[in-house]
């Protein structure tokens, strides 16, 4: 009984673990043991397997040695453009959502009417979807969509708007399905500053621009660079609705489609796997960024007493 | 009778409650337009200069059902996103409740490799991944779509049960096994019915983003393994093709599973529980 007696125990004390590791290993450990396994084989082995793949060109890249297959994409403008594609396209679209996002969650903090069915709202256009909303705008914002005959009934514009088919249409349906995680993230946030704080700013004669310089967003910076880390690594991955409302020939060929294209469409396993990996190294490099000053920001809230 | 006093609100809260309610606005009219829009437009005869369509008909519903073959879409879909949440919860539980209960050397390790694959676009790790599940002959099946869609579905699992086991009070165990109760019995009458509400939480969580993630099962399916979101942008990628309003009535019968879904999981599910909130 003596195995199976340790198997439930609560979070030990670091004596008690120096006791079992001396004895063997925890047989509950095991229990972790398929989901690792799954992580490993299913999530970092692939990303090895496509990093010893990158350097393996095939076809013509094959005569420029190992890197031949970076050197393609770096080396072809139309392939190195489709950064720049991407990055006019998150770039925005992060900015835009987190200044929306920021006065909303902070607010919400604290109660507003309809509260529930508000936060719901917001959370909507995720549960639908990018390929959903990027559908949907065929009809809602093509040329003769209701956002148009508005615009025309108001007097607004002459002729239709081209909301559809370049960069404007694939800039849209970022902000919308990007939107719902900036705001959780953001609201998530918010929901840890103490109301006391401000308050506390209020007695002490503090103006509204003030409060929210030097209590309200020094409180959020660290929630407003992870909301944007992991808005710019989302919205950096774009893919169905730049093929779908935008111009995957031109303005929107960003760089997930460029590496489906070589990947699926020319059947250069190394080259898409290579623009892969450039992907994964520059996302990677930002949620490192974002998680490192998450840490940084709840030991400075510790430390201040924040909380 | 007591009377509450209460404090008018400040001209600036009043900005703020306004400033609440335009963007509850903004959001209404646009997602709420391209939702209605949508399925006016799968049921119009045709549409074309007006505010709303000339007439009415189910025509391009039964287009859809036999031109896309939307029973099989929907039997794909339903049996991937099933096996993907069940395979999931599977594997997840246990991981879940050692990571709530003990701790171990690599538990950083193990807990940080968990939260990459949902932080990390699907794009990105899928490419790599479909390329080895095309080497591995999995990619194109209903096993190969399972595999990939397990990637970020076990992390979400993990992530959310292991707050849910933390907070089931350990001494209900150490109860149950003083009593005389064996490990198995302490797991099957003791920790199951506590962990059940968490886990179909879980599991629905599962299926629901399953439904809506396109990335994974765009790159590894088949003909006869697409899900729905799938076969949606196929539709959609080739306009011109087929009227619109039958692409449109595709994405209605998307829109329909995802509202039932989603109506079971908010029974069971806090929406704001449908991302993986970085802070804890």
């Amino acid at each position: 009984m003596s195995a199976p007696a340790a198997r439930h125990e609560a979070a030990e004390s670091a004596p008690a673990l120096a006791r079992r590791s001396r004895r063997g290993l925890d047989p509950t450990l095991l229990l972790i043991a398929p989901a690792a396994l799954c992580v490993l084989g299913l999530f970092v082995y692939p990303f090895v397997y496509g990093l010893a793949l990158s350097f393996q060109p095939y076809g013509d890249n094959e005569a420029n040695g190992p890197l031949g297959s970076y050197l393609a994409f770096f080396g072809d403008p139309r392939e190195r453009l489709s950064i720049w594609n991407t990055l006019r396209l998150a770039v925005p679209a992060t900015f835009i959502d987190v200044a929306v996002a920021l006065p909303l969650a902070y607010r919400l903090r604290r109660p507003v009417p309809g509260q529930r069915a508000l936060g719901a709202l917001f959370v909507i256009p995720m549960t639908l979807g990018t390929v959903l909303i990027a559908e949907g705008m065929l009809q809602f914002f093509g040329p003769a969509g209701w956002v148009n005959k508005s615009l025309l009934a108001v007097g607004l514009v002459h002729e239709p708007v081209r909301f559809l088919h370049n960069y404007l249409g694939t800039l849209i349906s970022l902000l919308i399905s990007d939107f719902p995680a900036v705001f959780l993230l953001l609201l998530g946030y918010a929901a840890g500053i103490d109301p006391a704080l401000d308050k506390a700013a209020r007695v002490l004669g503090a103006s509204w621009w003030q409060r929210t310089r030097r209590v309200t967003l020094p409180m959020m910076a660290p929630g407003i660079a992870v909301a944007a880390a992991l808005s710019f690594v989302a919205t950096f991955s774009v893919f169905p609705s730049a093929v779908l409302v935008g111009n995957p020939a031109g303005e929107t060929r960003v760089i997930a489609f460029a590496a489906w294209q070589a990947a699926y469409e020319r059947f250069d396993y190394s080259e898409g796997s290579a623009i892969a990996i450039v992907m994964g190294v520059i996302e990677l490099g930002l949620v490192a960024a974002a998680l490192s000053l998450r840490a940084g920001g709840y030991r400075r809230m510790r430390t201040e007493g924040a909380r | 009778m007591t009377v509450v006093a209460r404090r008018a609100p400040s001209s600036r809260d009043l900005g703020g409650t306004l400033y609440v309610f335009a963007a509850g606005l903004v959001v209404v009219v646009v997602v709420g337009g391209i939702l209605f829009s949508v399925l006016l437009s799968a049921f119009a005869t045709s549409w074309f200069g007006g505010w709303f369509p000339d007439g009415y008909t189910d025509r391009w519903f039964r287009a859809a059902i036999t031109d896309f073959d939307i029973p099989q879409i929907l039997l794909s879909t339903a049996f991937i996103t099933l096996a993907v949440a069940a395979v999931a919860v599977v594997i997840g539980v246990p991981a879940a409740y050692v990571l709530a209960r003990r701790r171990f050397r690599g538990k950083a390790v193990v807990q940080i490799l968990l939260l990459l694959p949902l932080l990390l676009p699907p794009i990105t790790y899928g490419i790599p991944l479909a390329t080895m599940l095309y080497e591995f002959r999995l990619a194109g099946s209903a096993a190969g779509v399972i595999i990939a869609n397990l990637v970020p579905a076990l992390p979400l699992v993990v992530l959310l049960l292991t707050p849910f086991f933390e907070q089931i009070d350990p001494n209900l165990e150490r109860a149950a096994r003083v009593l005389g109760a064996s490990p198995r019995r302490v797991f099957t009458r003791v920790l199951v019915p506590l962990a059940a509400p968490g886990v179909l939480a879980a599991a629905l969580t599962v299926v629901v983003r399953t439904l809506a993630l396109f990335e994974l099962t765009f790159l590894t399916s088949g003909p006869d393994s697409t899900t729905l979101v799938v076969a949606l942008y196929y539709a959609a990628f080739a306009p011109g093709i087929r009227p619109s309003q039958q692409i449109d009535a595709m994405a209605v019968v998307y829109m329909a599973t995802s509202l039932v879904l989603l109506l079971a999981a908010l029974r069971f599910v806090n929406p704001t529980n449908m991302v993986v909130r970085v802070r804890r």
